[in-house]
């Protein structure tokens, strides 16, 4: 018995200490901040919930570094001046509250809502029930916005994802014969499909086949290939995420089954998915916002700031994350916002000014949103060749 | 043709499961206790498997001979830490202590490697049978999951039935009290339980990344699942049970998808299950204990 009370102590021991690991970060996030004194009383607190840790960290990661590298250039400039802080919510609902209500604690006054859909929903309730304004990076489901006049979406809304697909299958005659696999215990996915299916009807696409699969059958994706492959589909679309889709990649290559494969923006981040055989993805089609390899000034910045700092290519969610904290310095310029306003005062000048601005960003030129909170911009149509993201 | 290739790929889902389900009927047929880390015990061994190959560079035979050695031990001192001490507590305590323990094992991998998910790479390798032309394709993970199925089910069975510690087991398994006063150590059968209920888990593990090649610190929660559906169908305690029910339980799964439908196949599966309860409350081979008073 006392050797496991000793052993257990240990393990308590270890908890704190690693319990002080996270502690020393956050200290030291503060005293960076504090460093010009005047500058905590003046600045903005920006804070938001993301997958820092779990399956779908990728994503929080991103978000949480995109927007840090948008935060380090404008209070490097020296006018208006941000506080960013970014809590785990490992892509669960409940936790996403939690970690909402330690920034509400930390004196949050505007809000990058939640990385992800299910959490972002869950959320995003919490914001309108306090009156804190959000602007999220990427939860695209429209159950976000739905009914709450002060959040916003930097991304493509998952119908608005639906609907581009199509179009842009539809309008490059990129397939004739088209079969969908989708997710349909998955908000984000099965939202993307209905518009798609809706879209493609109207533009006299050909589905095939349809089939889907939940979290509990997220591993044999055979029938749903057999099907596809026996109905004679040239062109399979997966409004899915890129884990479950590198496995399908990977059984249609045991079937035999090259067809092509046309994703959205959860299929970014298959490149960086560690070992996986980036030849399976050759070909592979995904429409995205954002595409790393572009040229104008503004991107390139980006992309090597990213590259040095986090030794990685940013992908689309760092891109829009970066977007909304410009987004919000455009949007505190033209509405006069100061520091010291309270969160409520912010959510009523953000929720005028937001629907007025025009905002070019990395993810899009000219993009604009309506008083829903969705916006409007051009989506890129990107294909994978040896192993990069290419522009189509 | 479709038929058979769909009833391959059937077999070839089940011989995951049943591999699973093997570990937990094990356990439970002894130690008569549900432990729900199992699923968990299968991530760290495919996990270890992963490293020693991509890291290491090991061989991948050796990977899963290391596998199975650390999941051994980590087996025993699990048992050793969390459920020796509640040898004498109601079996609720027990069967939350092992949620517990299932998550500090996803929470620890959580720790150690990180949250992004990995691609496993066969260590079967990326052979396959073609027969027919071509028209069925048999891959080289499912020939070596169903061999190591048989294997595994014949050797586990072979093992209680012919040796001493099997013996033994058994005895504890029918009556602790009983086996103790015959000179049985008890908590010495059930370390030995959980050292081989967990080194099938490693082996589980590689074989399940090996079909499926899709790796984090969840990946073993779900199958886990599954695989305890499938002990409960053969018969919870019945080593042929878990076979027959992993197999069973992926053949139906494949049908109900190919043949009535992707959104309804996880509700079908478990229809039948409780169909199967209903009439055969032990499961399809599970023996019926009546309690004595």
């Amino acid at each position: 018995m006392k050797k496991v009370l000793s052993l257990l102590l240990a393990a308590a021991m270890c908890t704190s200490v690693l319990a002080g690991c996270g502690n020393s970060a956050g200290d030291t996030a503060d005293t960076s901040s504090d460093n010009g004194a005047e500058s905590t009383a003046a600045a903005f607190k920006i804070g938001g919930t993301g997958p820092l840790t779990g399956d779908a960290a990728i994503y929080g990661n991103a978000v949480k570094n995109g927007a840090q590298i948008a935060v380090d250039e404008i209070n490097a400039e020296g006018g208006i001046q941000i506080e960013w802080n970014m809590e785990d919510d490992e892509n669960d609902p409940e936790k996403a509250v939690s970690a909402y209500n330690n920034l509400k604690d930390w004196g949050m006054q505007l809000s990058l809502g939640s990385v992800t859909s299910k959490p972002g929903e869950a959320t995003a309730t919490e914001n309108y029930a306090d009156r804190i304004f959000a602007l999220t990076p990427s939860a695209s489901s429209t159950a976000v916005t739905e009914g709450k006049d002060n959040v916003f979406q930097m991304c493509f809304t998952d119908p608005n994802q639906g609907t581009a697909s199509a179009d842009y299958i539809a309008d490059n005659q990129l397939g004739t014969k088209i079969a969908v696999i989708y997710k349909n215990d998955d908000v984000y996915s099965s939202g993307i499909f209905e518009k798609f299916q809706a879209e493609a009807d109207a533009k006299g696409l050909n589905i095939v086949s349809v089939t889907t699969f939940t979290s509990s059958s997220a591993t044999d994706f055979s029938v749903q290939l057999s099907e596809a492959k026996s109905a004679g589909a040239d062109l399979v679309f997966l409004p899915i995420y890129y884990q479950p889709a590198s496995l399908i990649l990977q059984q249609a290559k045991s079937m035999d089954y090259a067809p092509k494969f046309f994703g959205v923006d959860g299929m970014d981040g298959i490149l960086t998915l560690e070992g996986f055989d980036t030849s399976l993805a050759e070909g592979v089609m995904l429409l995205t916002p954002f595409n790393a390899d572009a040229t104008d000034e503004k991107t390139q910045s980006f992309v090597t700031k990213y590259k040095e700092q986090f030794g990685e290519t940013p992908n689309q969610f760092a891109a829009d994350a970066y977007d909304c904290i410009y987004a919000y310095k455009a949007a505190i310029e033209a509405s006069g916002a100061t520091p010291d306003m309270s969160a409520e005062e912010l959510c009523d000048l953000m929720i005028q000014t937001f629907p007025t601005l025009t905002f070019d960003g990395l993810t899009g030129e000219g993009a604009t949103w309506d008083a829903t909170g969705a916006v409007s911009k051009d989506p890129k149509g990107m294909v994978i060749e040896n192993g990069v993201y290419v522009g189509m | 043709m479709t038929f058979l290739s769909y009833l391959i790929n059937g077999i070839s889902l089940g011989s995951v499961y049943a591999i699973i389900a093997l570990g937990y009927t094990m356990v439970y047929g002894i130690a008569k206790m549900l432990n729900f880390a199992h699923g968990d015990v299968i991530m760290v061994g495919a996990y270890i498997s992963f490293c020693s190959t991509s890291y290491l560079g090991l061989s991948p035979l050796l990977s899963v001979v290391l596998a199975v050695i650390v999941c051994t031990v980590l087996g025993i001192v699990i048992e050793g830490l969390a459920y020796k001490p509640l040898r004498q507590a109601p079996a609720l305590a027990v069967l939350i202590t092992a949620i517990g323990v299932s998550y500090f094992l996803q929470n620890a991998a959580l720790l150690i490697w990180g949250s992004s998910s990995k691609t496993f790479s066969s260590v079967v390798g990326d052979w396959s049978v073609k027969l027919f032309d071509g028209q069925l394709n048999i891959t080289g993970v499912t020939i070596v999951t169903v061999l190591a199925c048989v294997v595994i089910m014949a050797g586990l069975t072979l093992f209680t039935n012919k040796t001493r510690v099997g013996t033994a087991m058994r005895a504890v398994s029918e009556d602790k009290g009983a086996a103790q006063l015959m000179g049985i150590s008890v908590n010495r059968t059930i370390s030995i339980t959980f050292a081989i209920g967990s080194g099938l888990a490693a082996i589980a593990g590689v074989l399940l990344c090996s079909a499926y090649p899709m790796l984090m610190p969840t990946t073993g929660s779900m199958p886990g699942i599954k695989a305890f559906t499938a002990a409960v169908f053969g018969g919870i305690g019945s080593i042929p049970g878990a076979m027959v029910g992993g197999i069973l339980l992926g053949i139906i799964e494949i049908f109900a998808k190919a043949y009535i439908s992707t959104q309804l196949s996880d509700a079908i599966v478990f229809a039948v299950l409780i169909i199967v309860l209903l009439v055969k409350p032990d499961g399809l081979l599970g023996k019926h204990v009546s309690e004595k008073v």
